[in-house]
């Protein structure tokens, strides 16, 4: 599911956290729509050109045109290098684009967009992006799919501008993750279709492709830490934890007292040897009263 | 600065990593020794230094810094520390007429401000002269802490693109290092000081959290020490590597062991 994402048009958020970061599946992403031949447009404002196309061949970074908004996004320097309108007239400015082959638009990341700029206006933009197809131009010519995807850090914003976001987006992927092994949650919403919900298991390899897994890798294992010297609590104890052969043999053999075992069991049935039958030697008080006509006298014991 | 805490992080002042951001943050108890870590840390790695320090006064990091071994005043004099004190400049706001903004401008205006003075001052101070004489490694922007400017009244949004702006010139431009201290409010709301931890969470290379125990105060264990490297500078798909160790601060060191493993209770 995670590599058809790009089959449908619109908005794809990508929901990360400070755990399980979302920009090695956004390079992912943006590599396969580079590979398929599309254009690729990456508004950049949280990392430099040079980290975002670092591990990206060079068939791959010349289909990539990037917009620069780390350097300079608020335009302190004022050398009126920065590109004019901000990021919002570079997003608008994609809005009326000429050519109608399929393109992609990658936001890196949402998140900066949405601390920086009013979320109605955002939205409303990305609208206008996200569903150029829907609305083709006046000469009845086919538009090319537009793939937006962004990258929105989950813990910077509140219930309200998510909601936002996600009644506009066609697909949320939200990433998360067990002992290493990175998943995502795969929200898809296809118009007149029931939503679908699947979590998919992967991992992105160093030149930036997607490998899908079935399940959290069983092979990993946590890896013993070298700089931990491993103490061993056992050593040096003053009491003596181990038991010899000799106090093992004594302890297994220990019956315990209340326990029933078969022995107990025969003792108990077997009919008693005849003893000597005990006497009660009773010396009548003073006092006694011997009532001849004790009504005990007629039990016959 | 503490040579356990340089063996836990793999790395020495003579082969440290450059154009990374460190966060430093601390929940529940103070975190300052991480402060003076760094601040010895890259003096003895021969660095230009800008420290922005708004919660001490001078002398305060020069007495403990003497206890680490670097002597503040004498790195001021020769020019390979600048340093920002903001409890004395920022009376200078009110009483000294300057000519180009003060980087604490800020607190002069009534509405929400932004940095862009204290970048300027930041810029300015690091960036290379041209006389080329001095021949310091590489520069590094130390701010004790950022909270505090939240509570002056600026908000997340100004301080987090500050700090963008600091990282686009000292990380990328200048090839240097950022490290900065942020208090996280822990069980108090505030949603202003949560923006700017996670915002800087998302962009750093390396957070140090320090954690007061769950169980309170202990005379033997301060506390313990989380570590996430994040954004490996080789793009294998190892993923973001974490540690947690207890640490006990003496009066110059600070020896750090595994949780449980301290020698008081063993």
């Amino acid at each position: 599911m995670l590599d058809s994402l790009l089959a449908l048009g619109g908005l794809v958020l990508l929901r990360d956290s400070v755990e399980w970061e979302g920009r090695s599946l956004l390079k992912a992403l943006v590599k396969k729509s580079a590979l398929c031949g599309e254009q690729v447009h990456i508004l950049g404002c949280e990392v430099s050109e040079e980290e975002f196309r670092e591990g990206f061949d060079s068939d791959i970074n010349n289909r990539l045109v990037y917009h620069d908004f780390f350097r300079d996004p608020l335009n302190w320097s004022k050398t009126g290098e920065a590109l004019p309108g901000g990021p919002l007239g570079a997003l608008r400015a994609m809005c009326k684009r000429t050519d109608l082959g399929p393109v992609t638009i990658a936001l890196d990341s949402l998140s900066w967009l949405l601390l920086h700029l009013p979320c109605a206006t955002l939205c409303q933009t990305l609208h206008a992006v996200s569903y150029q197809d829907s609305c083709p131009p006046g000469d009845g010519s086919p538009v090319g799919k537009v793939h937006v995807l962004g990258l929105l850090h989950e813990e910077l914003h509140g219930p309200g501008p998510m909601g936002a976001l996600s009644s506009l987006a066609q697909t949320e992927v939200t990433l998360g993750g067990t002992m290493g092994q990175a998943s995502a949650r795969i929200l898809c919403r296809r118009p007149q279709q029931h939503p679908t919900d699947q979590t998919q298991w992967f991992s992105i390899l160093p030149d930036f492709s997607l490998h899908l897994q079935e399940g959290p890798s069983k092979e990993f294992q946590p890896q013993s830490d070298p700089h931990i010297p491993l103490v061993d609590p056992m050593a040096h104890l003053t009491f003596n934890l181990h038991l010899s052969k000799k106090e093992r043999e004594a302890r297994d053999s220990l019956t315990l007292p209340f326990q029933f075992s078969s022995e107990k069991q025969e003792a108990l049935l077997r009919p008693r040897p005849s003893q000597a039958t005990s006497h009660i030697f009773y010396e009548p008080d003073a006092y006694d009263d011997l009532d001849q006509e004790d009504p005990d006298d007629d039990l016959d014991i | 600065m503490f040579p356990e805490l340089n063996n836990l992080l793999n790395t020495t002042p003579d082969r440290a990593e450059q154009g990374k951001l460190t966060l430093l943050c601390d929940a529940k108890t103070d975190g300052s020794f991480l402060v003076h870590h760094f601040l010895s840390f890259y003096l003895k790695a021969n660095c230009k230094v800008c420290f922005v320090a708004l919660i001490q006064s001078f002398s305060h990091y020069n007495i403990v810094g003497q206890k680490l071994g670097v002597n503040l005043t004498m790195a001021r004099e020769r020019g390979q520390l600048v340093f920002l004190e903001g409890l004395k400049s920022a009376v200078d706001v009110f009483f000294q007429a300057q000519e180009k903004p003060h980087p604490l401008q800020f607190l002069r205006e009534a509405s929400a401000g932004n940095l862009k003075p204290l970048f300027e001052f930041v810029r300015d101070a690091l960036k290379p002269v041209d006389s080329g004489a001095a021949g310091w490694t590489y520069p590094v922007l130390l701010v004790d802490d950022l909270s505090v400017l939240l509570s002056l009244g600026l908000g997340a949004v100004a301080v987090l693109d500050f700090i963008h702006y600091c990282r686009a010139t000292v990380c990328w431009e200048l090839k240097g290092n950022v490290v900065v201290l942020v208090h996280d409010s822990g069980d108090v709301e505030d949603e202003e000081n949560d923006i700017l931890l996670n915002g800087l969470s998302h962009q750093s290379h390396l957070i140090l959290r320090a954690e007061g125990l769950a169980t309170g105060f202990c005379r033997d264990v301060h506390g313990q020490l989380r570590i996430l490297w994040r954004r490996p500078s080789q793009s294998t798909s190892q993923r973001d590597q974490s540690l947690t160790y207890q640490y006990k601060i003496q009066d110059r060191s600070v020896s750090f062991f595994a949780k449980g493993m301290s020698p008081a209770v063993l």
